[in-house]
């Protein structure tokens, strides 16, 4: 169905091609997987199936992409759009129109469908994906989740032949994302689409893959069933690395498989116990009572009460839209607060000004790069010290921490994920805060820079600082938390150590914790260090 | 047999508002004003939907009282004295000779007030009626509804519209964050952590949503010969040319007459064909378009009525249309604008109720 004849790309002022030389082909049905680390070229392949690369974006493709017998090269995206759907990773930046029914028949009009049958693939993709009740609502006023299966729906309806996503759950809490991707196997099974999909978080959807691929970042692709790829791979979901410990064979791609696998490891474990996560006596970095912010008629948080303790790591958890971003920000004084108090040794960060609320708590925002207006790395860090009255150099000291060579000369729009992350983390701590809240920070992140964001929180806890991490994935909080609040409908509805809240919840429990149940393991690490 | 409940094609909205606004600028009579204002509004409640921009009419209600107000306050100060009942006197500030002809309050006069009223009603009257239309009818599905030759120049409006708020939203984020940093710094560099992150985001936004359009088909030529669309092409650009030639020698009085209306009239006619064979090319469909119905006629008749009637009304009996200052006289409301308002109010009952979301009823 689709097919890559020595392809390589190469981008203007780049040194190297992205892809080099890369041939395989994916066979209609197939649900393909593509994996790699940040800027390793899983984007310019994904785009360059129906063409936007190079139609779109520039550079120069060598070799030949065929999907369904059609050229790239002589075919732009618009004329390949009835055989490849595209969904991007922000579905919201997509959207043409503005109700779920418009946006659903939008690339049929463009095909020239017949009104007639229009009307009836609009009803049936509605009811394929489950949006039926969504109909009518505004795209924008969707959750995460809805918006991202409209989006599927939406290039859906064109009837194309092959699906093409990228990262299509890392915005998502782990009960949406279970949505979008039953919906993606049930197209791949009942209606026989071919689906190529990049994810950074595999262990979601590695178990339901029939191919992996994977690009290493030399411009090279492996190219195998998954668990013959996984089991040489640098990166690799929990239940992979559990396997290549406990040696597995063949090694399990789902929780399920290792289960049946993990009788004689669980038997081997029986008597010992996970390390205890370091018990907190610090004192206490910030209090808040009876915390309300309300939007109109919509109570985003109500009445939470919050303590923090120094050099502790606390995961904010729950579903999109549960009041995670709006308690961050009261929190921190800056967004709104309808009533409430925070004391952050005995003062209220909303009742200072925005300089001195930001020495008490520091808050890294879900788009970290609205904070960044500056040309380069070095500018940004000058200009933080100044803003935070600090020396000049500290900034960039503790830059050089987070993220060791980090060239000052680069544009900040330039950077990685991780890296921006890493910018705006050091820009906030110049202000020395005792508090610091991050919201979604490993959003695009891969496995490698998440790894290395755990090493950082967990030095920041190290210093007495009390760190807060509004997340969804639960890998990460399985590996980084001390403590995890999980919040629904703006109230808190579970508070506690890590492994008590985590290991019994079917959404949030991690990997080795499903495996293992009920013994409370919760990350490889542990395990490993456990065994003889 | 009550009709279905259904949404009115918006053009027929538009055209009942139009309708209307001419009526009311034909007059300043208070009494026919306030019930041309009075019967949109009538409509408005019982024809709006429950849909976000139905909310937008109490804001040209309170515009056009604003208007009224400010109207009223205006011939305050600046002097109100021109005419025979004095109703109270305010102490009048000397300005130096260089304002003279400019007075600063002073005695003022019911003829005065009275005149700012009914110029201010008669604006704030016609901006209700644009604002009727606007809570009864969804202006992007109004765009929806444009010949398919301009359909791209349509969807790019569209597009527009909807980055519009997006902006806003934008703006607001990254001020909020810009707190986080601490907020400092005033003017240029202030503004400057602000525009540089938002336009970023919305160049951002503009390329994912190109890619986006592009890979679901938008701007698609499917079949059509490379002839075919040069030709479209070269009628369009030069009849818009001829447009463009024809206005300026219409406008400017001393380009030779031969230029004026035959160079306009070609130039129109060259984009007319131009758009007829490109419409003939655009292999594209509409998913539920709204229909033209009876209904849609009605409501377009009533308000093309009212207006009609007071243009009328202007050439037989112009003395109902614009009441007497001097003397001060009653407005009276005679017989052909009670029934021009008769008629707008119409739709409030010839038009289709709008539709109810299924779920509601389902709950209700």
């Amino acid at each position: 169905m689709i097919e890559f004849d020595r392809v390589s790309v190469v981008y203007p002022h780049a040194d190297r091609p992205v892809l080099r030389d890369l041939s395989f082909t994916v066979a209609e049905g197939e649900l393909c997987l593509l994996v790699g680390g940040t800027g390793a070229g899983k984007s310019t392949l994904l785009r360059a199936v129906n063409g936007l690369v190079p139609h779109f974006t520039g550079g120069t493709l060598h070799g030949r992409v065929l999907v369904d017998g059609r050229d790239t090269r002589t075919h732009p995206p618009r004329e390949l759009a009835d055989v490849v759907g595209v969904v991007g990773q922000d579905p919201l930046h997509g959207f043409v129109t503005d109700t779920v029914e418009e946006e659903l028949a939008y690339a049929m009009e463009q095909l020239a469908v017949p009104p007639a049958v229009m009307r009836k693939r609009v009803e049936e993709t509605l009811d394929l994906l489950g949006i039926a009740e969504l109909r009518n609502r505004p795209l924008r006023t969707l959750s995460g989740g809805q918006q991202q299966r409209v989006a599927i729906g939406a290039v859906l309806t064109a009837h194309p032949r092959v699906l093409v996503l990228d990262e299509p759950t890392s915005a998502l809490d782990p009960t949406a994302a279970e949505d979008v991707l039953a919906a993606i196997t049930r197209l791949v099974h009942d209606l026989g689409v071919t689906v190529l999909v990049a994810e950074h978080r595999m262990e979601r959807v590695v178990q339901y893959a029939d191919r992996l691929l994977f690009l290493p970042g030399d411009g090279t692709l492996h190219d195998g069933p998954p668990a013959e790829i996984l089991a040489s791979t640098p990166i690799a979901p929990p239940v992979v690395e559990l396997g290549r410990i406990a040696g597995w064979h063949p090694l399990p791609l789902s929780v399920r498989d290792a289960r049946r696998l993990a009788g004689p490891l669980r038997d081997a474990l029986t008597g010992r116990v996970p390390p205890q996560r370091t018990v907190h006596s610090g004192g206490c970095a910030l209090a808040a009572r009876g915390l309300v912010v309300r939007y109109g008629a919509l109570v985003a948080v109500g009445g939470v009460d919050l303590d923090l303790r120094e050099g502790e790591v606390v995961a904010l958890m729950g579903r999109n839209g549960s009041g995670k971003s709006s308690l961050l920000w009261a929190l921190q004084g800056s967004g709104p607060r309808t009533a409430g108090r925070v004391a952050v040794h005995g003062t209220d960060p909303a009742s200072v000004v925005p300089a001195k609320a930001r020495a008490l708590v520091g808050l890294v925002p879900q788009t970290p790069g609205d904070l960044l207006y500056l040309e380069t790395v070095g500018a940004e860090c000058a200009a933080a010290d100044r803003e935070a009255g600090t020396p000049a150099g500290i900034c960039a000291e503790l830059l050089a921490m987070l993220a060791p060579g980090l060239p000052p000369g680069q544009h900040p729009r330039d950077l990685s994920e991780g890296q921006r992350l890493a910018l705006v983390l050091a820009v906030q701590l110049t202000a020395a805060p005792g508090v610091v809240l991050l919201d979604e920070p490993t959003r695009g992140l891969d496995y490698a820079a998440k790894r290395r964001f755990t090493d950082i929180a967990r030095g920041l806890a190290a210093t007495g600082t009390a760190v807060v991490v509004a997340t969804h994935d639960v890998e990460l909080v399985a590996a980084m938390a001390d403590r995890v609040v999980v919040m629904a409908e703006g109230e808190i509805v579970a508070d506690g150590p890590t492994a008590e809240v985590v290991v019994a919840s079917p959404a949030f429990a991690p990997q080795v914790a499903k495996i293992l149940y009920p013994a409370p393991w919760l990350t490889v690490a542990e395990v490993a260090a456990a065994l003889p | 047999m009550p009709q279905l409940p259904r949404a009115l094609h918006p053009g027929a909205w538009w055209l009942w508002a139009l309708g209307l606004a001419t009526a009311a600028s034909r007059t300043t009579n208070p009494v026919i004003l306030a019930l041309i204002a009075a019967g949109a509004g009538f409509v408005v409640a019982r024809r709006r939907s429950a849909a976000p921009w139905a909310l937008a009419f109490r804001l040209y209600v309170i515009l056009g009282a604003l208007i009224v107000a400010g109207r009223l306050l205006f011939r305050v100060v600046f002097g109100g004295g021109g005419g025979q009942h004095i109703l109270f006197a305010l102490p009048e500030v000397p300005l130096p000779a260089v304002a003279a002809g400019i007075r600063l309050f002073g005695p003022v006069a019911a003829e005065e007030l009275l005149s700012g009223v009914y110029d201010g009603l008669r604006l704030a009257t016609m901006l209700v009626c644009l604002g009727a239309a606007n809570a009864l009818a969804n202006p992007k599905r109004l765009l929806k509804a444009v010949p398919a030759a301009l359909y791209e120049a349509g969807t790019a409006v569209v597009v527009a519209l909807s980055v519009a708020p997006q902006l806003a939203e934008s703006v607001l984020r990254v001020r909020r964050a810009r707190r986080l940093r601490g907020g400092a710094g005033r003017g240029f560099g202030a503004l400057r952590a602000i525009v540089l992150p938002v336009l970023a985001d919305a160049l951002d936004r503009s390329l994912a949503l190109a890619a986006a359009m592009d890979s679901r088909g938008y701007a698609r030529s499917g079949a059509t010969p490379r002839r075919t669309r040069l030709v479209t092409g070269v009628l369009v650009v030069s009849g818009l040319l001829g447009v463009c030639v024809g206005v300026y020698g219409l406008l400017d009085g001393t380009t030779p007459r031969a230029i004026g209306l035959p160079v306009l009239a070609a130039g129109l006619a060259l984009a007319a064909g131009g758009m007829l064979v490109g419409a003939r090319r655009i292999a594209r469909t509409r998913y539920r378009p709204d229909p033209w119905r009876p209904a849609e006629y009605a409501v377009a008749a009533s308000g093309i009525g009212a207006g009609a009637l007071l243009y009328l009304t202007s050439t037989v009996d112009p003395a109902a249309l614009y009441p007497s200052l001097s003397p001060l006289a009653w407005p009276q409301l005679s017989l052909l604008p009670a029934l021009a308002v008769l008629l707008a109010v119409a739709p409030a009952w010839v038009a289709p109720p709008p539709p109810v979301e299924r779920l509601t009823v389902a709950i209700a």
